[in-house]
C-alpha cells in the first residue's frame, strides 16, 4: 500500500540546513495498523507531511497505492488526497459554522461525485453520530468532532487513513473510544491505517510500532495484538 | 460553500455590500438625472418642431469690413419669404414666415403683464406646430388689411384673464389696443423661454402699431421642411434662393445664417450626454471605492481563514477550487450590493419628482433606463471579480502545511 525508499527532507531555516528526515526506508501493507512513534523534533511531522502527500520529499521514492507521488505537482498532489488518504488531525479541523454534514460532504465535492447526502449519512452512521448530522462543531464534544473528523476522513473510501495525534486534544474516555473506534475500522473493514503519536498507551492499538529519532527508523516491531 | 462563508459573518457582509449598494445607487440616480435632463431638453426642443429651419440676419458689415455682431444686419426682406414661399426651386420646404419681435406692456382690466409680441403671417401655426384651443388664428386678409387682433399663449391667459373668456376680449399693448380672437393650445416646456408665453399679431400690424421708428425690421425668417428627414435639402434651398436674391457667391460672406432645430438639438444632447457621463463618472469613483472595501475585507476574511483554507487543501481542494470560492464570495457580495443598490436607486428616482423641493424647481424627473440599471449590476459584479483576485489568489496559493498550522 506505501512503499517508502530512501527518502530525505530537508529544510532550510536562513542559513541553517535542516535534515529532517535522512533516509526512511517503510514498507505498510494493505489492512495494516501502524503507530509512527517519536519525541518532538524527531521527523514524524514530517514523515506524516510526506506520507499524506502534504509535501514532497527533497529525494527517495514513494509509492502510495501504485501511484509514484514523489515528483507531483500541487492540483496533482491535491487529487492523490482527495482519492487515497483520509486525515484524522489532533484538533480536529472541521470547518467552523458548518454541519457535521456538510463537513462530511466536503470531499466528495472537491471529488465531484454525486450523492454526497447520502454518502455523507452514512459515513456519520458509522461513527455513531447519525442523530448529530445537522450539529455544528461547536455544539459537539471533542469525542464526537474527533468521530466527524473520521466520518469525513472515511467518506471517499480512502486507500490508507492518517491519523496525526487524534487523541492529543481529548480525555482519556473519549481516547480510549476513538482509538477503539480506529481498531473496529482497521479489523472489521481491513482500513489501513497510519497513526502517528507519541503516547505508548496510543500505540499500543496498533499491531506495528515504527520508532523515529533524528531523521531515522530506529525500532520497527509488530505487536502481538 | 461560498454562501455559507459570506452568512458567518453577517454584520461584516452586509457593511462591504453597503459600499457597493451606494456607489451604485449613486451611479443610477445621477445617469438618471442626466438622462432626464436629456429627455426634457429633448421635448423642449421637439416641441419647437423637428422639422423647423430658422434663418437669421448674419453680422453686418460696417465701413471697411468691421463685423458689429450677430443679427445686426437687416438683410431680410418680405420678398425673401415670399421667394421661399413661392416653391418653384424649394420643394422640400412647406412654408415660410417672416418674424418681427416687439416687446410691451400688456394690459386687460387691472391686470397687467409683460410679454413678447411675435409678428407674423398666417401660415404661423403650421410652420411653428401650434394647435388652436380656442377661436382661430388670424387670416392672410388680417395681414393684408392691417387689423389689430392678437393670439394668446395659456401663460398671457392665466396671467390677464384669470376669470374671463380672453376670446373677444380687447387688450392694450404699448396703449394700443387689439381684439383677441383665439388661444393657443399649451405646448408645455419651462426653462428656455416658454411656448407658451406668446402673443402673435399680423407682422404688418406690428410693424405699424408697436416696432415705430424701427421700421419694417424682419428678424428672422422661419421655414418648415416637409419632415425632418428632408431639413438639409430644405437648408441647401434656401440658401440657393437667399444667395441668388442678395447676389452673394462665396457662401462665406452670405448676409444671414441657417439653423435648423436639428442643430440646436444635436447640440443639447451633446451637452446632455457630456452631463450624464460627468455625473456618471463622479459616482463611478464611489463603485471603485466600495470595490477596494471588499478587497480590504476578502483580505482579512482569508487570513481570518487561513486555517480552513488549510483543511480544504488538505482534504483535496485544489488551487482553483480555492480560486474560485473566495472570487465567487466577493462577486456574490458586490452583486447582491449591486441589486440592492440598483433598487434603492430606482426607488429615488421614481420618488424624487414627489419631493417638493424638486417639484418646484425646474429639476429634470429622473429617468433610469435599462441599460444603466444592466451596466451598473455588471460592473458591480465586475468589481467584485477584479477586487477579488488578489485575496482569492493569496488563499489559493497557500501551502496546506502551513495554512494547517495558522493559528
Amino acid at each position: 500500500m506505501i512503499t517508502l525508499e530512501g527518502i530525505t527532507k530537508t529544510y532550510r531555516m536562513g542559513k541553517v540546513e535542516v535534515h529532517a528526515l535522512q533516509g526512511i526506508d517503510l514498507e505498510v501493507g494493505e489492512g495494516d495498523f501502524i503507530a509512527i512513534m517519536g519525541a518532538s523534533g524527531s521527523g514524524k511531522s514530517t514523515l506524516m507531511n510526506i506520507i499524506g502527500c502534504l509535501d514532497v520529499p527533497t529525494s527517495g521514492r514513494y509509492v502510495l497505492d501504485g501511484t509514484d507521488v514523489a515528483r507531483l505537482n500541487d492540483d496533482q498532489l491535491a487529487r492523490i488526497r482527495n482519492r487515497k488518504i483520509g486525515f484524522v488531525f489532533q484538533s480536529f479541523n472541521l470547518i467552523p459554522r458548518t454541519s457535521a454534514l456538510h463537513n462530511v460532504e466536503m470531499p466528495l465535492v472537491y471529488a465531484g461525485q454525486g450523492g454526497r447526502t447520502a454518502l455523507a449519512r452514512e459515513a456519520l452512521s458509522a461513527v455513531g453520530l447519525a442523530d448529530r448530522v445537522n450539529h455544528q462543531p461547536t455544539e459537539m464534544s471533542g469525542g464526537q468532532q474527533q468521530r466527524a473528523a473520521i466520518a469525513r476522513a472515511l467518506v471517499t473510501n480512502p486507500a490508507i487513513l492518517l491519523a496525526d495525534e487524534p487523541t492529543g486534544n481529548l480525555d482519556t474516555a473519549s481516547s480510549l473510544e476513538i482509538m477503539r473506534l480506529l481498531a473496529k475500522l482497521n479489523a472489521e473493514q481491513g482500513r489501513t491505517i497510519v497513526l502517528i503519536t507519541h503516547e505508548q498507551d496510543i500505540a499500543r492499538f496498533a499491531g506495528r510500532t515504527v520508532e523515529l529519532r533524528d531523521g531515522r527508523i530506529v525500532r520497527d516491531e509488530k505487536v502481538a495484538a | 460553500m461560498a454562501a455559507n462563508g459570506l452568512l458567518a459573518n453577517r454584520m461584516r457582509s452586509a457593511l462591504t455590500m453597503l459600499g457597493i449598494l451606494i456607489g451604485v445607487t449613486a451611479v443610477i440616480l445621477l445617469v438618471a438625472v442626466g438622462n432626464g435632463a436629456s429627455v426634457q431638453i429633448n421635448n423642449q426642443v421637439q416641441s419647437l418642431g423637428a422639422n423647423v429651419i430658422y434663418v437669421y440676419p448674419s453680422n453686418a458689415r460696417g465701413a471697411g469690413g468691421v463685423s458689429q455682431g450677430f443679427g445686426t444686419a437687416q438683410s431680410l426682406t418680405q420678398e425673401d419669404v415670399d421667394a421661399i414661399n413661392l416653391r418653384q426651386q424649394d420643394p422640400d420646404v412647406v412654408a415660410a414666415i417672416p418674424i418681427a419681435q416687439s416687446g410691451g406692456q400688456i394690459t386687460f382690466a387691472n391686470q397687467n403683464y409683460f410679454a413678447p409680441t411675435t409678428g407674423t403671417t398666417a401660415d404661423f401655426p403650421l410652420v411653428r406646430n401650434y394647435q388652436m384651443a380656442e377661436g382661430s388664428f388670424f387670416t392672410s386678409d388680417d395681414v393684408t388689411s392691417l387689423h389689430r387682433v392678437v393670439v394668446i399663449g395659456q401663460t398671457v391667459v392665466d396671467n390677464l384673464f384669470p376669470s374671463t373668456d380672453p376670446v373677444g376680449q380687447t387688450i392694450k399693448i404699448n396703449r394700443q389696443s387689439f381684439r383677441v380672437i383665439g388661444v393657443f393650445a399649451p405646448k408645455g416646456g419651462t426653462g428656455f423661454g416658454s411656448q407658451d408665453n406668446v402673443v402673435v399679431a399680423p407682422i404688418t400690424t406690428v410693424w405699424a402699431y408697436l416696432t415705430g421708428s424701427r421700421g419694417k425690421v424682419i428678424s428672422q425668417i422661419v421655414a418648415s421642411a416637409a419632415s425632418p428627414g428632408t431639413v438639409t435639402q430644405a437648408e441647401t434651398e434656401i440658401t440657393t434662393i437667399l444667395m441668388e436674391r442678395h447676389q452673394i457667391s462665396d457662401p462665406t460672406q452670405a448676409d444671414f445664417q441657417l439653423q435648423s432645430q436639428q442643430d440646436i438639438l444635436n447640440q443639447a444632447t451633446s451637452i446632455a450626454t457630456a452631463l450624464t457621463l460627468v455625473l456618471g463618472a463622479i459616482a463611478g469613483i464611489s463603485l471603485v471605492v466600495g470595490g477596494i472595501g471588499i478587497m480590504n475585507i476578502m483580505l482579512v476574511t482569508v487570513t481570518e481563514r487561513t486555517r480552513e483554507i488549510g483543511i480544504r487543501k488538505a482534504i483535496g481542494a485544489r488551487r482553483r477550487d480555492i480560486l474560485v470560492q473566495f472570487l465567487i464570495e466577493a462577486m456574490v457580495l458586490s452583486g447582491l450590493g449591486g441589486a440592492l443598490g440598483i433598487a434603492v436607486g430606482a426607488l429615488l428616482a421614481r420618488e424624487a419628482p414627489n419631493i417638493s423641493a424638486f417639484a418646484t424647481s425646474s429639476f429634470p424627473t429622473p429617468v433610469v433606463s435599462v441599460p444603466s440599471v444592466v451596466l451598473a449590476f455588471c460592473v458591480s459584479v465586475a468589481i467584485g471579480l477584479f477586487f477579488g483576485i488578489y485575496p482569492a489568489n493569496r488563499a489559493a496559493r497557500l501551502h496546506p502545511i502551513e495554512a494547517l498550522r495558522y493559528e
